[in-house]
């Protein structure tokens, strides 16, 4: 062996494109093992046990019809008002788990970081796909209910743009990770985030056209406030979603193809900020 | 055969205080020297990793300029005081932390054993915890499938082995952490002061296993340890580490000498703290002609002069000596009343007692149990050797601390 064949070098100076993707997939077995744990485990000595997934959406989906539907008068044109809330809850809450489920990534974690190394991406990335799973069963109980109230007689049809359905759930999740994966590097040091994030994941959702329709807003909105929440990529996404499963609301591609270039912008730079971090993460956390 | 692992003028600050508030002033102005093309401003300062001291500045250096290489097959010690940085080390070896300045260079894979279970989810079972723990040290789930009956026949879990690991007790855990650990093929494997758990049995097996990675299959080992046994029996090299800098680094014995301050051989100690009721003035170690000397055959005896003043005596108390070898293990004690009248005492070691080895003596002044009123520690040492009596011909075997006070009866 010579002198200057070393396999890696831990230094001090780190390259700004560093993401060592060969070495995360050298590890795609602890990913999956992570999921498999994260799923298995929430709700352990639980009685409900998964059932609660289905639970938390249907229960905020009843709410919500009672509180803006039935109270507030917002209007779903030929949608029944629990479907509308129903599938506007599923797409937003799987963007809010990857969201505040990536964002303790260091503060959760530095027990077992601080012992050992493996490439820190795992993490988050495993958040992201066991949320995905979670995600499944809820899209699940949408189908059900979304049958059950075609055989009762509701117009309802998929648009013919369901094809991009898995594009839009790809924007969420490089949404909600690459969101996370910025804000983690923040939470490791200035905890006031974490404390932040809980309260302005909550209100972001009353921006993101979740319980009433983008035309509703525009309509009654002051005028800054609607162009907030039209140019809030996640109301693009709420809103395709909505279009896409229950053809109602508004689809444009330049609203698509805004969403998807933030989405990867933002995706991106959190994968940047999130391998600076893990570095030297175990000395501030 | 050949460097495997190369550290050059590693470093590694860390901030005193509470690190997270107050920080953000700090991280502007790195911020800002970093933006401008300059170095750290806050490398600069820095005081040497010492606890003991008052700190002069805000940052510490946990190591600074480290510089040693590792070859392949070896096991090598790394021992050090409490915060000498040896911990710090193992971080920046296993690429927990990066260092601060510096580059550690390494052709294998460095694993590191976790401490008690680290990375364990309560609510697995062991069996779903190994092939966890296993995927986090970096194994791949067909590789751990394949030595799974050998990892759980190696913790001695096997009947609680689909029991929900919080029902373990924590014996349990570093059993079968260290059985998933002990069956990784890292090429660099690295244990920081992880047998000190197990119990004596599952002590042993560890540090068999030990043995057999290195020399079986020609694996690297970092051990970290207190347990000085367990270093000297398992390392083939050992480096020091004193407040943060490599101080000695060469063969354990060496290592182990200087660690207790053996080197120095000293039988000679005078101290004047005159302010005490009762203080040593002096002690020295002679032999019988009145020599002071630190080297002693077996045979000779060993005579502990000491000398002490009483500014003012009270009841019970006593003179106490402790005697220990390089081990740090205990070999006697002595201990005697205090006369008011009488400044000098003579403890008599008699020849053909210490077997050979290193020895360290620590003196006490005190009412046993109750008051402390000077004390001489890590001061005195003394060398036996032994090169006529009747275990020599067993060279180095160990045949214990002392020769033994029996009779073979005829």
């Amino acid at each position: 062996m010579k002198d200057d064949k070393w396999l890696y070098e831990i230094t001090s100076k780190h390259k700004l494109l560093d993401l060592n993707l060969p070495e995360i997939w050298r590890y795609r077995d602890l990913l999956m093992l992570f999921v498999k744990r994260d799923i298995v485990t929430v709700y352990k000595q639980t009685i409900l046990g998964p059932l609660w997934f289905l639970i938390q959406p249907l229960f905020t989906s009843v709410i919500f019809t009672l509180v803006f539907n039935n109270l507030g008068n917002i209007t779903t044109g030929s949608v029944p008002p629990f479907l509308f809330n129903l599938a506007g809850i599923t797409a937003w809450n799987y963007f809010k788990d990857c969201l505040t489920g990536t964002s303790t990534t260091f503060t959760k974690n530095q027990n077992i970081f601080g012992k050992v190394y493996f490439p820190r991406a795992i993490m988050p990335l495993s958040v992201t796909i066991s949320n995905l799973l979670k995600f499944g069963i809820q899209l699940f109980i949408f189908i059900a209910f979304y049958l059950y109230y075609a055989s009762a007689g509701a117009l309802l049809s998929p648009n013919k743009l369901l094809f991009l359905f898995p594009i839009y759930l790809i924007m969420m999740g490089m949404l909600g990770l690459g969101l996370g994966m910025i804000l983690s590097a923040w939470t490791t040091k200035y905890r006031d985030l974490t404390i932040l994030l809980t309260f302005a994941v909550q209100l972001l959702m009353y921006l993101s056209a979740v319980p009433y329709p983008v035309a509703e807003a525009v309509k009654k909105f002051p005028p800054y406030v609607a162009n907030f929440v039209v140019y809030n990529p996640m109301t693009q996404i709420i809103e395709g979603f909505r279009f896409m499963l229950l053809n109602d609301g508004t689809f444009t591609w330049f609203g698509f193809t805004y969403t998807l270039v933030i989405s990867i912008v933002i995706f991106i730079v959190g994968l940047l900020i999130f391998n600076k971090t893990e570095k030297n993460f175990i000395d501030t956390v | 055969m050949g460097v495997i692992l190369k550290a050059e003028n590693v470093s590694k600050q860390y901030r005193l205080g509470l690190v997270g508030t107050g920080t953000l002033s700090h991280d502007l102005n790195r911020f800002w020297a970093r933006i401008r093309g300059k170095e750290d401003p806050y490398l600069k300062v820095g005081a040497v990793n010492d606890r003991a001291t008052k700190a002069e500045s805000e940052y510490v250096w946990a190591l600074k300029d480290i510089n040693f290489e590792v070859q392949q097959g070896e096991i090598l010690g790394i021992i050090g005081k409490n915060g000498a940085g040896k911990s710090t080390l193992l971080k920046l070896l296993s690429r927990v932390t990066g260092p601060t300045t510096g580059t550690i260079k390494t052709k294998g894979t460095i694993a590191s054993l976790l401490e008690v279970g680290t990375g364990f989810h309560p609510e697995l079972t062991g069996r779903e915890n190994v092939y966890l723990n296993g995927a986090i040290l970096g194994m791949r789930k067909a590789e751990i499938a394949t030595k799974l009956d050998e990892i759980i026949e190696f913790s001695g879990c096997e009947k609680y082995i689909d029991t929900p690991v919080k029902r373990y007790s924590s014996g349990m855990r570093v059993r079968l952490a260290f059985a998933v650990a002990a069956h990784l093929e890292p090429d660099i494997l690295v244990i920081d002061e992880v047998l000190a758990v197990g119990d004596a049995e599952f002590q042993k097996k560890a540090i068999g296993k030990m043995q057999d990675i290195s020399q079986g299959e020609g694996r690297t080992v970092l051990f970290v340890s207190h347990n000085m046994a367990a270093v000297k029996s398992l390392c083939t090299r050992a480096i020091l580490i004193e407040n943060g800098e490599i101080t000695y680094s060469g063969n354990v014995e060496k290592v182990l000498q200087k660690y207790y301050g053996f080197e120095k051989n000293q039988f000679l100690v005078e101290s004047f703290s005159s302010d005490k009721d009762i203080y040593f003035n002096s002690v020295t170690i002679n032999d019988n002609s009145n020599v002071s000397k630190s080297i002693y055959n077996y045979e000779e005896d060993i005579n502990l002069n000491i000398s002490i003043e009483i500014n003012k005596i009270q009841e019970n108390s006593a003179l106490f000596v402790l005697i220990m070898n390089d081990d740090g293990i205990r070999v006697f004690s002595a201990e005697t009343p205090l006369n008011e009248f009488k400044n000098n005492y003579i403890l008599k070691i008699n020849g053909g007692f210490l077997s050979k080895g290193n020895y360290k003596v620590d003196l006490y002044l005190h009412i046993p149990l109750i008051k402390r009123f000077d004390s001489l520690i890590d001061v005195l040492f003394f060398k036996v050797f032994d090169t006529s009596s009747e275990f020599t011909k067993h060279k180095d075997f160990n045949h214990g601390l002392v020769f033994g006070n029996y009779t073979w009866i005829k």
